[in-house]
């Protein structure tokens, strides 16, 4: 080697190990990035931890960005998101990628939770690596539900008074929980600002906390091997069961079992930049001025299945269902790793384990496709922008089309659909015809029932009964109206 | 300066020896026992403000206030309108935020009913419809009555009404605070 190299080399050498010396780099590494892990675990179901690691690292990043824009205040937000989004320099792409990168955090990490699950990590002696990430799960749908109140827009501020309303239907404690929750009477600057605090200080830093307890278990206890079906867990002779692993077919995590970690990062990276590039971020709708009534709320995307959830609970069960539902939830995940801490781990031998997991995620994504199109809400404008069809209108008698001008002026269409135009929310009237009655169709709209409003107040006889003889009308072609029998063997 | 001479460090044996001595480790035991004691009247210093302050809102009595909605004649007879009033309890940077709507029902003369914009269910703001006169709720389909009533959908109860008063051809109200379902401002 040349000399001069050489002395070059040596000079580095003297200064690591001077570094080292006094910071214990090397032993550090040793039982960290090189720590033993099985063979068995440098599998592609591992990798969903690390990944939402690296969501939780780019949100940091992403987030100090964007404060350096962002102005926590009731009465500036909306204008600073919109300096940020359309005027900053790269501010949309950054928003873009805050954004996505809380959506891919979300579904990254309930993945590995169901990863983790299946796999039977959260067993003995893994319980405490549960409890964090249990913890973590808690903390980043906190930072989820925070940071979309961060945009403090219409979907913000109602979105409060979501939160507001559950609260206060907690007993005993309800107001000074709403109070609590909104720094003040109403939602205004100083909810805001909790909410800022929580989502860039508070939740971030409990967070950081929890992921180190998280990682610590991991290494301490070691991660959980690729479970082999029939391997039972004793807790009397796990712990030797898993050194013999160790021994056996033990490989350093860095470089010998990272490779697939590494490979799900660069596609996770690309995925949120991929996202941000062609569905940018989200754009705040109107600002959060109340008002400004003609609106309508919605949560994120993870949490429109709560959303469903509450229109589609019965009434009477909400509030327990609301504040008890998630504490049982609650006792149940806390508890799960100590009533079903040894046996089987393998998915392959829990039979149950597959049908729950399998049905969680069945409803969740039903009820998050319900949140997402809410056929329970009245469609505000129908009756003003829904033109009656030709065929809805046609050859009806000035009494039928007096009833289609009622039907249309009382806003019926706001619930109900007509050709599958319309409200959701009621029946569609096309075919109620076939089902009711003249007399039973009057009644319904006379008194009301199930879940419809009654309009006896709000419409003339005359009006009603042009409204029912049109209804009737709709009934299809070749399809006979609805017959009351009783009515048929008195006519013998 | 004086030279001082060198000093090795006392070999370890030397002070505390395999037996430390009793009288000294009481000491120990009384500096670390004043030690604890100590910190926890600091402590209790400074924690119990941090509390007060943080949990300041537990303490605070509620403030409502009479607001005026404007005067009485625009409010149109056997009509309902949207009222706003600037809220009463409000800070200078809350913005838009500080102005709130509810729904204004002149039934006849000085009869009036006042219903907070706030769904009974989760807070959302109803919409009113004269045509079918029924308050209709965008996020979860809650439906109300003219005179405030439930008519269908989740709401547990009819919608939240303010008291009010007639003052000097003013219509007032008492708000302050967000109706829900454990103080519903009634």
């Amino acid at each position: 080697m040349n000399p001069a190299l050489e002395k070059i080399s040596d000079l580095g050498l003297g200064v690591f190990n001077w570094v080292d010396d006094r910071l214990h780099v090397r032993k550090i590494w040793a039982s960290t990035a090189a720590h033993h892990v099985p063979q068995s675990a440098g599998s592609w179901f591992y990798v969903f931890g690390s990944a939402t690691l690296l969501c939780f690292m780019i949100q940091l990043v992403t987030g100090i960005m964007l404060a350096l824009v962002y102005v926590p205040s009731a009465d500036e937000a909306y204008a600073s998101l919109d300096y940020l989004t359309y005027h900053q320099q790269l501010g949309w792409f950054l928003r873009a990628l805050h954004y996505w990168g809380s959506e891919f955090m979300v579904g990254i990490m309930l993945l590995h939770m169901t990863q983790v699950y299946l796999f039977g990590a959260y067993k003995y002696p893994r319980e405490i690596t549960w409890l964090t990430g249990l913890v973590l799960l808690v903390l980043t749908f906190g930072l989820a539900f925070t940071g979309q109140v961060m945009r403090f827009d219409e979907d913000a501020y109602w979105g409060l008074g979501i939160g507001a309303a559950i609260m206060g239907r907690v007993p005993f404690i309800g107001q000074q929980l709403v109070d609590f929750m909104l720094g003040g009477q109403i939602i205004a600057s100083e909810t805001l600002s909790r909410f800022f605090a929580l989502h860039v200080f508070i939740l971030p830093g409990a967070v950081l906390a929890v992921v180190s307890l998280h990682l610590r278990m991991v290494l301490t206890k070691g991660i959980n091997e690729y479970p082999v079906p029939g391997m039972l867990v004793r807790r009397e002779t796990y712990d030797k069961e898993y050194a013999a692993i160790l021994k056996k077919e033990g490989v350093p995590f860095f470089p010998k079992a990272i490779d697939k970690d590494i490979i799900a990062a660069a596609i996770v990276i690309g995925g949120i930049v991929a996202c941000s590039c062609i569905f940018g971020p989200k754009l705040p709708n109107g600002p959060a001025d109340p008002l400004q009534i003609d609106t309508n709320p919605r949560p994120d995307f993870w949490f429109l299945w709560i959303f469903a959830i509450a229109s589609l609970i019965p009434a009477q069960i909400e509030s327990f269902a609301l504040l008890v539902g998630p504490v049982i939830i609650g006792i149940f995940l806390v508890a799960l790793p100590f009533f079903n801490g040894t046996g089987e781990k393998s998915w392959r031998r829990r039979p149950v384990a597959v049908i729950a997991v399998v049905t969680l995620w069945l409803s969740l994504g039903i009820l998050t496709y319900f949140g997402a199109t809410s056929p329970w809400s009245p469609v505000m404008d129908a009756w003003s922008s829904l033109p009656p069809g030709n065929t809805q209108i046609l050859n009806r008698s000035p009494l039928q089309l007096q009833g289609a001008v009622v039907l249309q002026y009382k806003q019926c269409r706001n619930c109900h659909a007509i050709d599958g135009l319309g409200g959701k929310r009621g029946p569609n009237l096309t075919e109620v015809g076939m089902r009711l009655t003249k007399p039973q169709l009057t009644r319904q709209v006379v008194q009301g029932g199930g879940n419809m409003p009654a309009y006896g107040q709000n419409l003339e006889p005359a009006e009603v009964e042009a409204l029912v003889d049109y209804m009737i009308s709709l009934v299809p072609e070749g399809v006979e109206p609805a017959r009351d029998f009783t009515l048929k063997k008195a006519a013998r | 300066m004086n030279p001082e001479p060198e000093k090795a460090y006392p070999p370890a044996t030397s002070c505390c020896g395999s037996q430390p001595e009793p009288d000294k480790s009481t000491r120990r035991d009384f500096m670390l026992k004043l030690g604890f004691g100590l910190n926890a009247i600091a402590g209790a210093a400074m924690g119990i403000p941090l509390l007060g302050y943080a949990l300041s809102s537990f303490l605070k009595p509620h403030q409502l206030d009479w607001v005026s909605l404007g005067p009485v004649e625009i409010f149109p007879e056997g009509k309902t309108r949207l009222g706003e009033f600037l809220n009463p309890v409000r800070r200078a940077w809350d913005g838009a935020t500080a102005k709130i709507p509810c729904w204004v029902r002149r039934i006849e003369g000085d009869q009036f009913q006042v219903f907070a914009i706030n769904c009974a269910h989760l807070g959302c703001p109803v919409r009113w419809f004269e045509e079918s006169k029924l308050f209709m709720c965008p996020c979860h389909g809650g439906a109300y009555y003219e005179n405030g009533e439930r008519a269908a959908g989740p709401p547990p109860r009819g919608l939240y009404t303010y008291q009010y008063k007639i003052e000097q051809g003013d219509l007032l109200i008492l708000a302050g605070a967000l109706p829900n379902l454990a103080q519903p401002i009634a």
